[in-house]
């Protein structure tokens, strides 16, 4: 049937507005539960990557809030490595991160970070108020998405504790193998700087020895050379110079101390 | 349930399935079915996307201009993903976040515009609901039957529960490495679409 050009506009103008509004109010009256769950996802996976939680069990909400009791949030000062006195609860990293005022250029690297925060936020895991971990945020580029995870590191400041990833769009079951633990569990015990502190790991393609035998190795994923790639590259930067070099060496010496 | 209500909502699943004889929807079909539990939330996500949009289709079919039919279309399909996307953020965070742009990705599926296009703008809202949920489980068939496979065979593990215990956690089962990849869909799909028409041989295409 023909119709008349108003009726056509009018009558897409208003699907538009319905849809709209169905698209608005869902996303409106959903977001709380969203943003819960994606706080409540951080924390999980702060956990998973320090190794005080497992994937498997399925922790409640305030399981999560009680073992984080024992865990403090500190802003600390990427280039210097210190720890300000910013409120962790309120600081957000990726915000920073877009603010010319709180960030800069980062330097070209591999990892496709763009901006470079001038303060990170950080969770150290506290064993009789002595710090004994220190989870460290690791973000960047893979084959289609940013991956964003997270490093527990040892208090030697060498040694991984577990690594973590929270969001990203690699394809499930290859690059999205990230998620597995199976992966995951290589990688306790390996090193992430060698003898001169520079940052030495690396995922490699195939299986890697046991951390005794190749320290700075991890094993790659089947059909995922990018994403493996992405990960090495990732962590060169944030436990680089540009990254987390300077913190993990101040948290290093304050636990020799 | 009238003859005609049954033949429109089972033909799709084995006469007319959208992914075996027409081989719509391969995408998500190959992505998501690595697993058994994200292809389960990925069909009911589709199911419930095609039986709304066929039913809100049919229900304005007639007042629909002809000439800007494929937009309204998509725009209506479009808001019901992103709704089902929210949806599962909402509520199965952990899941959602395994299927990541798939969900999105269910705007392109051409079985929900192929049915809304060739169904639901010539027929009733309730022939419609129907249509969407025939053509929804026989997507799911071929989905659930494919991530069956993969997981059990790739895996050991049906629903993440260990049915082949793995020799590398000290069982006896080598798993096999190429049905982990969207690869082995594939073929498994194949062999489906085979063993469909070796069944059912009017769905043979004719030769030349």
């Amino acid at each position: 049937m023909r119709h008349s050009a108003l009726y056509t506009i009018l009558f897409s103008a208003a699907v538009c507005v319905v849809c709209a509004v169905l698209v608005s109010s869902a996303a409106v009256s959903l977001k709380e539960d969203q943003l819960r769950n994606a706080a409540l996802d951080k924390q999980r996976n702060v956990l998973f990557a320090a190794g005080l939680a497992d994937p498997a069990d399925d922790l409640a909400g305030d399981e999560i809030q009680r073992i984080f009791d024992n865990i403090r949030p500190v802003v600390i000062e990427l280039e210097t490595g210190v720890e300000t006195d910013m409120d962790p609860s309120t600081f957000d990293q990726s915000k920073a991160a877009r603010d010319p005022e709180t960030s800069r250029e980062a330097p070209p690297n591999r990892a496709s970070v763009q901006r470079l925060p001038r303060h990170a936020l950080v969770y150290e895991v506290l064993e009789q108020g002595q710090p004994v971990l220190t989870v460290v945020p690791i973000e960047g580029y893979g084959l289609w998405s940013t991956l964003y995870g997270f490093l527990a590191v040892e208090s030697d400041a060498v040694t991984v504790r577990g690594i973590t990833y929270y969001e990203h769009g690699e394809t499930p079951g290859l690059g999205g193998e990230v998620d597995n633990p199976k992966w995951k569990a290589v990688w306790p015990g390996r090193k992430i700087y060698d003898e001169n502190g520079e940052p030495a790991i690396r995922v490699i393609k195939g299986t890697a020895d046991p951390a005794s035998e190749a320290p700075y190795e991890v094993d790659g994923l089947t059909g995922a050379t990018i994403t493996g790639n992405g990960v090495t590259s990732m962590l060169d930067f944030w436990l680089g110079e540009n990254g987390f070099q300077a913190y993990l060496a101040r948290f290093g010496e304050g636990q020799a101390q | 349930m009238s003859e005609s209500y049954r033949k429109t909502l089972l033909d799709p699943l084995f006469e007319s399935n959208p992914i075996a004889l027409q081989v719509l929807g391969i995408c998500s079909a190959l992505a998501v079915t690595s697993k058994m539990e994200t292809a389960l939330v990925m069909c009911l996500a589709v199911i419930s996307v095609l039986a709304l949009s066929n039913v809100s289709i049919s229900l304005i079919r007639n007042f629909i201009p002809g000439n800007v039919r494929i937009i309204v279309q998509l725009t209506i399909i479009a808001s019901l993903v992103i709704m089902t996307d929210q949806v599962l953020k909402a509520y199965v965070y952990e899941i959602s976040k395994q299927l990541s742009v798939f969900v999105g990705l269910i705007i392109t599926n051409c079985i929900i515009m192929g049915r809304a296009e060739a169904y639901a703008m010539q027929n009733g809202p309730f022939d419609s609901l129907l249509d969407g949920l025939g053509n929804g489980l026989g997507y799911s068939a071929v989905l659930m039957a494919t991530a069956f496979f993969r997981e059990l065979l790739a895996q050991g593990t049906l629903f993440g529960h260990v049915v082949l215990p793995k020799v590398s956690d000290g069982g006896w089962y080598n798993p096999n490495g190429i049905l982990g990849i969207p690869a082995g869909a594939f073929f498994l799909i194949g062999f489906f679409i085979w063993a469909l028409r070796v069944w059912k041989t009017d769905q043979i295409e004719a030769e030349g």
